[in-house]
């Protein structure tokens, strides 16, 4: 279902006559800047898809303003990324930004949410900095930060009696967020990250770093890896025999959106993740008969995340009568706000990231089914977190 | 004792690595020297190989099937560049030569994304050789990637045997070495040129059909390979087929033990190995001249 | 190359008054697609040193703009603060010295090996900042802007950077006309007409290739750097060598006979850009068929005369 036209709008019924509060009635312009082309692009559909069913289910408006959506296409370069947000906010004239997959790019989103004041709601990108060092009033994240996945994988392999365990992950910043999740994580139940093995994103010749696992005396492997990467590291880890010896765990992108690809390779690997196969609530189940009828796709982790930013601006403009300018009320709405999500519902901290459970779930099937919660009601710590 | 067993697997890696670039720049190499065109869309050729290889797998369920499938597109898809468009580049100065084969870069990663997707996808291991080899240490061994081990010497022996031992083998060498002696001896330079601008397309495509299932098909794959290869040619000497073999060796056992050891100078490491070569012999460690 | 005359002066100095008068009727969008020309024109203008003066195709020359940019980020961290006067002259020393040294074992080699000399050591710089936490990382990262003298403000920020980049490019053309008249320049000139002549005439020839080369670098570096004063951001994409292909593409585009070709280059492949970014998704089909035409149809470059 990919649009003809690179920017397609979506407007709003009759807003004009319906919005008091906004004198000149326009439509508030949203810009979704995604991956809509490269390695991301499926993500960047789904999250885009799902934040148009929120706003369908709210009748077209939000806080009873109209809102287009404006969407622009990142193709995950961060040389692009400041030209590309100038676009959106120079050219296009947009009120709110939400976006984006790849965490450099989502950087030269949030330096534009906090120098020009425009709210942003990050669908994906875990960069812990966004909510921590530069946190702002006007950067809210629906999703996750790299450290909160890594955290509950390293809890879980502690209460089961792990004593050491090292980490593998692409040399880049997702990956050694989520190194110091897991070893915060470990820490908690007296357990120790005693190696973190690292190669260059995105290098898919995983055999150095395999052949160096058995001589480590590790009782564990947990790993952070996505897309394409998971798949061979999952498989080449099978391959070189190590499935027995060393179990292998990670944060829940190992193995999200891949199993049919790993196979049997992925049967029965642990992951920890803040959604699942096999949630049982009411708002999870409406929500993934909506998204499949408006798609002809299955929801998953990206589409709840592009919902939820959806709810969280919904949320925030109806606690300013859809005036998007005034951040401090936007965000007092929002921190006050509990976020009915089909992962559960969610608070967010005080530095805009969700508190939320991060659930374990065991591959089976080709099914990520959730077996437990891993860690329940975690908070990104959101060190060095002052918001203005 | 596993110190030392961790390092012998770390050399098979390196040596399989090493054998992979060469099948790339083995092609690279003889294209530069007997044609003396500058070919940057060569790693776009190991892309357009290993995305075959998926295609032909998914389809037929048989990964058999890609490597003569490969080889035989190579040929001809190699042919058709030659005759159509860099046979009329070979007089046009480097500016044109490295500006139209960026843009021939472009255009194939284009079309990739247009006729399949811009997503990751594995291609699974042969059935019969899906099993795993104990090595040495605890760690074992895919059985595929010793298969491309083997296979990959069988054509590295075939080439040596081609290029020093047929009569055409021995006109390719003479127009690599002293390209002036070719109109000399009465050898038919164009088709020399087609014939060699083929089989380094084959062997590029046939490089990327046998790794598609080790490190899976994605955008830009070949970019990598494209500098390594590039650096094993500056190493070996150009048009050596001896040099390459040798410095791909080099290279893939330098960047294999370099990420295991010390991922983060890997990437340099190559570098300043060729900065070395370069102050040393500026032409190479396998060149005549 | 010629040197550009009277008219091609005069016509530089009416796309500069044009380009000065922005604030008074564009948008602030437009003045900052116009500062990414000015720092592309920079950029393919250091080029134009190498590939229209002295005859030499390099591949590593995004390599010396990504460290004039990472110069401003590495110096500029807010514990040092430093400003503009530290930062520019550091981005000419380090792009400079990296070029030199470059520049010294890449020119052992001639012709194709030069080129992959090149590609490889320009290479080395993109994995030095990709692969390692020098630079911040391969994501990249934002940068605080050294102070430049002038408060920058959300109002004012377009048109200070507008105005600061063309007053740049300004300053570096006018060197660079002032030295290709200069004996030096007439030298290099000599040696991208006939090299042997330049030789057996008792000019040392490696040297003053070597000299074109780092002063190229060096100005690369200069671009890179107003490029991360303009973005406030750095990432190892800026050191790539598809950036540097990109380069001689607007060389190519704008002509290597004209010493300005490259300025015409820049704002032509910007403005393609930029139209074909609102037609189409597919970014990787114009910039192809911008080479395509540029290579098979437009010899001579929009400023005409090959020099052949």
């Amino acid at each position: 279902m990919r649009p003809l036209s690179r920017r397609f709008m979506l407007a709003g019924s009759a807003a004009a006559l319906a919005t008091p509060a906004i004198a000149q009635g326009a439509p508030l312009k949203v810009g979704l800047m995604l991956p809509f082309s490269g390695t991301f692009a499926a993500l960047g559909e789904n999250i885009a898809a799902a934040f148009e069913l929120c706003l369908q289910e709210n009748g077209g408006k939000f806080g009873g303003r109209a809102v287009t959506l404006v969407r622009l296409d990142d193709e995950s370069d961060p040389a692009k990324a400041p030209a590309n947000v100038n676009r959106l906010l120079g050219r296009d004239n947009v009120d709110a930004l939400v976006g984006t997959v790849h965490s450099g790019v989502v950087m030269a989103l949030v330096q534009a949410a906090r120098e020009k004041e425009v709210p942003l709601f990050i669908p994906n990108a875990g960069n812990v900095a966004a909510t921590r060092d530069l946190c702002s009033p006007s950067v809210f994240r629906s999703s996750f930060s790299n450290w909160q996945p890594a955290y509950g994988m390293g809890k879980a392999l502690a209460a089961r009696g792990v004593k050491k365990a090292a980490w593998v992950t692409w040399d880049y910043a997702a990956g050694r967020e989520s190194a110091e999740g897991f070893r915060d994580g470990l820490k908690s139940g007296g357990a120790e990250l005693t190696q973190i093995l690292t190669l260059p994103f995105p290098e898919t010749n995983f055999q150095p770093i395999l052949a160096q696992l058995p001589g480590l005396g590790v009782d564990a492997v947990g790993s952070f890896f996505a897309g394409g990467g998971a798949i061979q590291f999952v498989k080449d880890y099978a391959a070189a025999g190590l499935r027995d010896k060393l179990p292998l765990c990670g944060s829940g992108f190992l193995t999200e959106g891949v199993l049919k690809p790993q196979g049997a390779a992925a049967e029965g690997i642990q992951t920890a993740l803040h959604y699942g196969d096999g949630l049982d609530n009411p708002k999870n189940k409406s929500f993934r008969e909506a998204f499949q009828k408006m798609t002809n796709r299955s929801a998953d982790v990206y589409a709840v995340q592009g919902y939820d930013a959806g709810q969280m601006l919904a949320v925030g403009l109806a606690g300013t009568k859809g005036d998007a300018t005034a951040i401090k009320a936007l965000g007092a709405a929002i921190r006050a706000a509990r976020i009915d999500s089909p992962r559960g519902a969610f608070t967010l901290s005080a530095s805009h990231n969700p508190i939320q459970t991060i659930w374990l779930r065991e591959a089976r099937n080709g099914e990520n089914r959730v077996i437990g919660a891993a860690a329940e009601a975690l908070a990104d710590p959101g060190t060095g977190c002052k918001m203005a | 004792m596993t110190a030392l067993a961790g390092l012998l697997a770390q050399i098979l890696n390196g040596i399989q690595y090493g054998l992979l670039l060469f099948l790339i720049s083995s092609g690279l190499t003889l294209i530069f020297g007997v044609m003396g065109v500058i070919n940057l869309a060569h790693g776009s050729l190991f892309m357009i190989g290993a995305y075959l290889a998926y295609v032909i797998a998914s389809v037929t369920g048989s990964l058999w099937l890609a490597l003569p499938a490969a080889i035989l597109g190579g040929v001809l898809f190699g042919a058709l560049l030659e005759r159509g468009l860099f046979r009329r580049f070979r007089a046009r100065e480097h500016l044109d030569q490295v500006l139209l084969t960026f843009a021939l870069i472009l255009l194939f990663e284009e079309a990739r994304a247009a006729l399949l997707d811009n997503q990751f996808h594995s291609v699974p291991v042969p059935a019969i050789l899906d099993f795993s080899v104990p090595v040495i240490g605890g760690f074992a061994y895919s059985a595929y990637r010793l298969a491309v081990l083997v296979i990959c010497l069988g054509v590295a022996g075939l080439m040596v045997l081609f290029v020093e031992r047929t009569k055409i083998g021995s006109a390719i060498r003479a127009a690599a070495e002293k390209p002036e002696m070719v109109d000399l001896l009465g050898i038919d330079a164009g088709r020399i040129h087609t014939l060699v601008f083929a089989a380094g397309t084959a062997l590029a495509m046939l490089a990327g059909a046998l790794a598609a299932p080790l490190q899976s098909v994605y955008p830009g794959m070949g970019d990598g390979f494209l500098i390594l290869s590039f650096i094993v040619v500056v190493i070996g000497g150009l048009g050596s087929i001896a040099g390459a073999f040798w410095s791909a060796l080099l290279i893939g056992l330098i960047d294999t033990l370099g990420k295991a050891y010390v991922p983060q100078a890997a990437g340099i490491a190559v570098c300043a190995l060729m900065a070395v070569v370069l102050l040393w012999r500026p032409t190479g460690l396998f060149s005549r001249a | 190359m010629t040197l550009t005359g009277a008219r091609g002066n005069l016509m530089l100095a009416l796309g500069a008054l044009a380009v000065a008068s922005m604030p008074l009727w564009a948008t602030p969008y437009h003045m900052q697609l116009a500062s990414t020309a000015l720092i592309a024109a920079m950029f393919a203008l250091s080029l134009q040193v190498l590939v229209g003066g002295v005859g030499l195709v390099s591949l590593a020359h995004a390599g010396f703009y990504g460290l004039g940019a990472y110069s401003v980020y590495l110096l500029g961290l807010p514990k040092l603060g430093l400003s503009v006067a530290v930062t520019l002259p550091a981005a000419i020393l380090l792009s400079g010295g990296a070029a030199l040294a470059i520049g010294a074992l890449a020119l052992r080699t001639k012709g194709f090996f030069f080129l992959m000399a090149t590609l490889a050591f320009g290479q080395m710089l993109f994995f030095l900042f990709h692969d390692t936490p020098l630079g911040g990382g391969a994501d990249g990262v934002f940068i605080q802007r050294p102070p430049i003298g002038i408060t920058l403000s959300r109002g004012n920020r377009p048109t200070v950077l507008l105005l600061v980049n063309l007053g740049t490019l300004t300053a570096m053309y006018a060197a660079l006309w002032w030295l290709m008249r200069t004996l030096f320049g007439r030298a290099l000139l000599g040696i991208k007409a006939n090299e042997h002549r330049m030789a057996a005439m008792g000019h040392d020839v490696q040297g003053l290739k070597l000299a074109a080369f780092t002063v190229a670098g060096a100005l690369a570096g200069v671009a890179g750097h107003m490029a991360a004063l303009t973005d406030a951001f750095v990432s190892p994409e800026l050191l790539g060598w598809h950036r540097s292909a990109e380069a001689l593409l607007m060389v190519l585009l704008g002509g290597i006979g004209a010493l300005h070709g490259p300025i015409l280059g820049a704002f032509a492949l910007t403005l393609v850009q930029e139209a074909g970014q609102m037609l189409t998704e597919r970014q990787r089909l114009v910039e192809g068929g911008v080479i395509l035409a540029a290579v098979l149809l437009l010899r001579h470059g929009l400023a005409g005369g090959r020099g052949r």
